[in-house]
């Protein structure tokens, strides 16, 4: 019994560090869409969120529910989101890509390098 | 023929995942809707190696693992340049060269680069792909290179 009582402590304690960890991690990812200034830099902001803030939410949430159905279908979702969200990701960049927005003060651009010339007009926001 | 086994096998354990029901009629059930679905999946020529992936080693899960770690430590570098003062932005568009030999080694490299916050893949032509990094370190060739090197490790049995 004395076990249980200690295991139970245990995995509170850890879903309570995952909660805080992935709730620091999306509080620090919106604060990045709002602070970053352009869509190319808010992108990796909204993938701060989408990556290890979800994911830490979900491990935390599984440290909860223990060895049950509901734990498969948390690590489902997990696995779901590790495929879906850099596909998703992929595509807002490459529309923004192909609609000619470039990232603001570009240090390094090989873009001719992969493509080859650019036939389209540059468009600055 | 091996293909539509591994994908009535992986559908049936998706339906007793989601359903957690064990009665022999329901399981029955079960049975016969994941049949119906490999039938269809082989009469639309779904069966190849993009949409059952049994040609990946079955030590994908350790690589996706690693790669956990290596997403929590590029977050942790890009909350500290969104936190920081002065952010010390340093936007770059770098041409990756993709050393893989399959199409699914593409896709999970270039998903893998992605995934980790600091890099995503812009744009994909054979053998290259176009990354936006948000930052110098992000950018480092040899980062890329040990994504590149663990994923030739899984791609192919």
């Amino acid at each position: 019994m004395m076990d249980q009582a200690l295991l139970d402590l245990a995995l509170d304690i850890a879903s309570a560090i995952t909660f805080t960890v992935g709730g620091a991690f999306v509080l620090i990812g919106a604060f990045g869409l709002v602070r970053l200034p352009d869509v190319w830099s808010r992108i990796h902001a909204a993938g701060v969120i989408d990556t290890v803030g979800a994911e830490l939410i979900l491990l935390g949430m599984m440290f909860q529910t223990g060895l049950t159905q509901t734990t498969l279908k948390l690590a489902l979702i997990g696995l779901f989101l590790f495929v879906t969200g850099p596909t998703a990701t992929h595509a807002v960049a490459n529309a923004s890509f192909v609609a000619g927005l470039r990232p603001v003060r570009l240090r390094r651009n090989e873009t001719a390098d992969v493509l080859g010339e650019q036939p389209r007009k540059e468009m600055q926001p | 023929m091996t293909k539509a086994v591994g994908l009535l096998v992986a559908l049936f354990a998706l339906w007793l995942a989601l359903s957690g029901y064990f009665k022999p009629f329901l399981l029955s059930l079960g049975v016969l809707s994941c049949l119906f679905t490999v039938y269809l999946a082989s009469r639309m020529k779904l069966l190849d190696d993009e949409a059952v992936p049994l040609q990946l080693r079955l030590s994908l899960p350790l690589y996706w693992s690693w790669l956990g770690g290596e997403i929590f430590k590029s977050a942790v570098a890009v909350s500290k340049v969104i936190l920081s003062r002065d952010m010390q932005l340093n936007q770059q568009l770098i041409a990756v060269p993709s050393p893989l030999k399959t199409d699914m080694g593409h896709v999970i490299f270039a998903n893998s680069i992605t995934l980790t916050p600091g890099t995503v893949t812009v744009e994909a032509v054979p053998g290259k792909f176009l990354v936006h990094a948000l930052t110098e370190e992000a950018s480092a060739a040899e980062g890329f290179q040990e994504i590149a090197r663990r994923v030739a490790a899984v791609e192919t049995r």
